[in-house]
């Protein structure tokens, strides 16, 4: 069992959790991900590492409910424990030898980019980071990325905050003044990383994007969580989960996070019904 | 005199058209009068055959002779001295290559059913069966990987006294034997009472460990630990390489059936996690995995379920018993035929697959024949979901982390033929990394074998 040290809300349905896990706080690097399961019953879910303290023995997830297994976890409360949380699972990233870095999380796409920040802050690398969210109220972990960037912007579809807009805008501005830039990072929705990766590919930076790929075992025994880049398959969990993002096949990975779709309504249907009403199974 | 019995002693069978909606065992086992009968074929050979096919060596006439007594526990006890998985070999052993290839009886009638009466006197033992602790004060030894090598090669070192950690990277051990083999061949529920012996025994078992990733091997000699043992198996699964294998509706099998056993997705939505089901599915192979598959489908409400293999019926590596439970079942088969291409709509789900027919031409280097495709000869079959089961690899996790490990150009660990011994001191390997995907027996025999130069190894370096 790993218990729940300490649980925060970060926005409304976004959940901070540090779980006590010292083996795994021990190893665990930027770019790592997790797979935890809550109980018996439950889905494994891949969350990736969003920080990690090796003294406490903790590694920290942060979790947005959008179906029934994220709000299953959304419940849980310090004291309370996962089932089973295995990693450091996949390959970490290396954030050496960069000198000037644009790094952008859209959403929840904060959490996975934070230890990355956070290491190539401490390479001393120059660092622009952009924040964008569909509104303020979901920006997340927005002044632990200002005090590590030289620079942080933000964009909000509904302009509450920042520059109205997408991510996009806020880099094809700042590309547009000064396109010298060894890297970017963009972390986020496929779709938001697929149009980051274009807009990078007209000035030819190199672009990292990390995949949030439907996961089951995550140490590359099933292939579900397969991938195309630059023509050849390649599995998330081992490979990745950050590619070369003007190499990744963005349509394909859209298309392959839908396969589960309509399973969602009937979990929940199971949930508010049990097992008790057969009728409503059958019909 | 009593006319000698020329056929094994049937065993009962759930029906097919019933059995293909439920995941209940199929084989439905010997009751007492069926196991005292059929231990009565066995001639009690003074110089036993049938020892010599099975990779644990099985003192298979005496424990036949003990049933035929009508004493089942101590037959219980003598198969146990040499297999610590009997239920499960019982069940899913290839014993018409093995064990009862080599019987007497077979010569000129069917051959006893050992199988049948080594999974009687298991399931006979299982409730009330008392396990020895063995006391562990000899040095520690790691296993990695709790599948049938890992978990044979770990109840031996226990018995001999050493104390012995299973590390395994998922919730459950097992290896192939939870995530693989289905229900119907495999209650689960056997194999984890198989492993609590084991763990009984005083092996501990440790989930959620992905060696390689929480840690390395040579970070397991620094915690104490005098050698280890790496049985990791052969789970990467392969692919074709052709268009359309990441279309929605494409998995692997070990996608598939880990989800429907280890996930047990069958069970959905009481268990959480989801598979995919297809009203017309194909399955590319005809392995025990891909029969695996097939009848999983049915299972799981498929329409058709069609085994599509580009070799001939002959050369199918599936079990024959496999192959005819499929078909009872209602598995279809294509045989001659190789998919080039899957069909997807426009949400990107599979709609069909492009196949070509196939002719078989000279034996190749595994002496089957080769199938040669016949030009022009593609056509569309029907499908709105594949399951790929043309083989897996080694998982190359541990290996990457362990570069002095030397292996082959097939990913296998290199080893000692002796010993089992890799390039790494102190490192062993056995079951399918180190032979690619076999059965659950040889990677038992393999256990069985590496643990006894384990103690070899320790017992030498102490001296």
């Amino acid at each position: 069992m790993y218990q729940i040290l300490e649980k925060e809300e970060l926005a409304p349905k976004i959940k901070k959790f540090a779980i006590e896990a010292p083996q795994i706080a021990a190893k665990a690097e930027p770019g790592h991900f997790l797979i935890v399961r809550v109980d018996e019953f439950a889905e494994r879910i891949p969350l990736t590492i969003a920080d990690y303290d090796r003294e406490q023995g903790s590694v920290t997830i942060i979790v947005q409910e959008v179906g029934f297994s994220s709000q299953q976890i959304c419940e849980l409360e310090a004291g309370d424990s996962f089932l089973d949380v295995v990693g450091p699972l996949g390959k970490p990233i290396e954030t050496a030898g960069y000198e000037r870095v644009i790094c952008i999380a859209g959403g929840l796409g904060s959490a996975p980019l934070y230890p990355k920040v956070k290491s190539l802050a401490k390479e001393g690398v120059e660092l622009i980071t952009i924040l964008g969210a569909q509104t303020e109220e979901l920006l997340i972990l927005e002044e632990d990325l200002a005090e590590l960037s030289h620079k942080l912007y933000i964009t909000t579809d509904d302009g509450s905050k920042g520059k109205e807009g997408f991510v996009t805008d806020q880099l094809d501005e700042i590309l547009a003044e000064d396109d010298q830039f060894d890297l970017v990072i963009a972390i986020g929705p496929m779709i938001m990383m697929k149009f980051v990766a274009e807009v990078t590919k007209e000035y030819g930076i190199d672009t990292m994007v990390s995949l949030n790929s439907l996961m089951v075992d995550g140490t590359g025994m099933c292939g579900g969580c397969r991938v195309t880049v630059g023509g050849e398959t390649k599995f998330s969990c081992v490979d990745g989960p950050a590619f070369d993002g003007h190499l990744v096949d963005f349509d394909e990975q859209l298309q392959r996070s839908k396969i589960y779709q309509d399973k969602e309504d009937k979990v929940k249907d199971h949930e508010f019904w049990g097992d008790g009403c057969r009728a409503k199974e059958e019909n | 005199m009593v006319a000698v019995q020329k056929k094994k002693t049937k065993m009962p069978l759930q029906d097919p058209k019933q059995r293909a909606n439920n995941f209940a065992e199929v084989a439905l086992g010997y009751d007492k009068e069926d196991a005292i009968n059929e231990a009565k074929r066995c001639l009690q050979c003074s110089n036993p055959a049938c020892k010599d096919g099975c990779p644990v060596r099985v003192d298979i006439p005496e424990f036949i002779d003990l049933i035929a007594e009508g004493d089942f526990a101590a037959a219980a006890k003598k198969v146990k001295e040499k297999n610590s998985l009997p239920a499960v070999c019982g069940r899913v052993c290839p014993q018409e290559e093995q064990c009862e290839a080599e019987c007497i009886v077979g010569n000129k009638n069917e051959p006893v059913a050992i199988g049948r009466l080594e999974r009687f006197v298991a399931d006979y033992i299982r409730e009330q069966e008392e396990v020895e602790e063995v006391e562990q004060e000899k040095e520690q030894v790691a296993v990695v990987g709790a599948g049938p090598a890992g978990l044979t090669a770990a109840a031996d070192l226990a018995k001999l006294g050493y104390q012995v950690t299973l590390f395994e990277a998922f919730h459950k051990a097992g290896g192939v034997l939870t995530y693989g083999i289905p229900e119907f061949r495999l209650p689960k529920e056997i194999v984890q009472d198989e492993v609590e012996k084991i763990e009984q025994l005083g092996v501990e078992i440790k989930y959620n460990q992905v060696i390689g990733q929480i840690k390395s091997l040579d970070e397991l000699f620094a915690e104490g630990y005098q050698a280890v043992f790496v049985s990791t198996g052969a789970g990467l699964p392969r692919f074709l390489g052709i268009e359309g294998e990441n279309l929605n509706g494409v998995y692997s099998a070990n996608e598939f059936l880990t989800r429907v056993n280890l996930m047990k997705a069958y069970q959905f939505p009481k268990y959480k996690t989801p598979v995919y089901t297809g009203k017309k599915v194909a399955v590319v192979g005809a392995g025990n995995v891909a029969m695996d598959a097939a009848r999983t489908a049915l299972r799981l409400g498929a329409e058709e379920s069609v085994i599509v293999y580009r070799r001939s019926r002959e050369e199918m590596p599936a079990r024959a018993e496999e192959i005819e439970h499929a078909q009872a079942e209602g598995v279809k088969f294509n045989l001659l035929n190789n998919p080039t291409k899957i069909l997807g709509d426009d949400d990107g789900f599979v709609s069909g697959m492009e196949c070509i027919k196939m002719e078989l031409g000279e034996p190749d280097d595994s002496g089957r024949r080769r199938p040669i495709p016949i030009e022009g000869s593609e056509w569309i079959l029907d499908v709105d979901q594949v399951i790929m089961a043309i083989g897996q690899s080694p998982n190359p996790i541990l290996i990457n982390d362990t570069p002095e490990i030397e292996t082959t150009d097939w990913g296998t660990i290199k080893v000692d033929q002796e010993t089992g011994m890799t390039t790494k001191e102190g490192v062993f390997a056995g079951g399918d990394i180190v032979t690619g995907a076999a059965t659950v027996i040889q990677a038992m025999g393999a256990g069985k074998k590496v643990a006894q130069a384990i103690d070899d190894y320790i017992q030498k370096q102490n001296n």
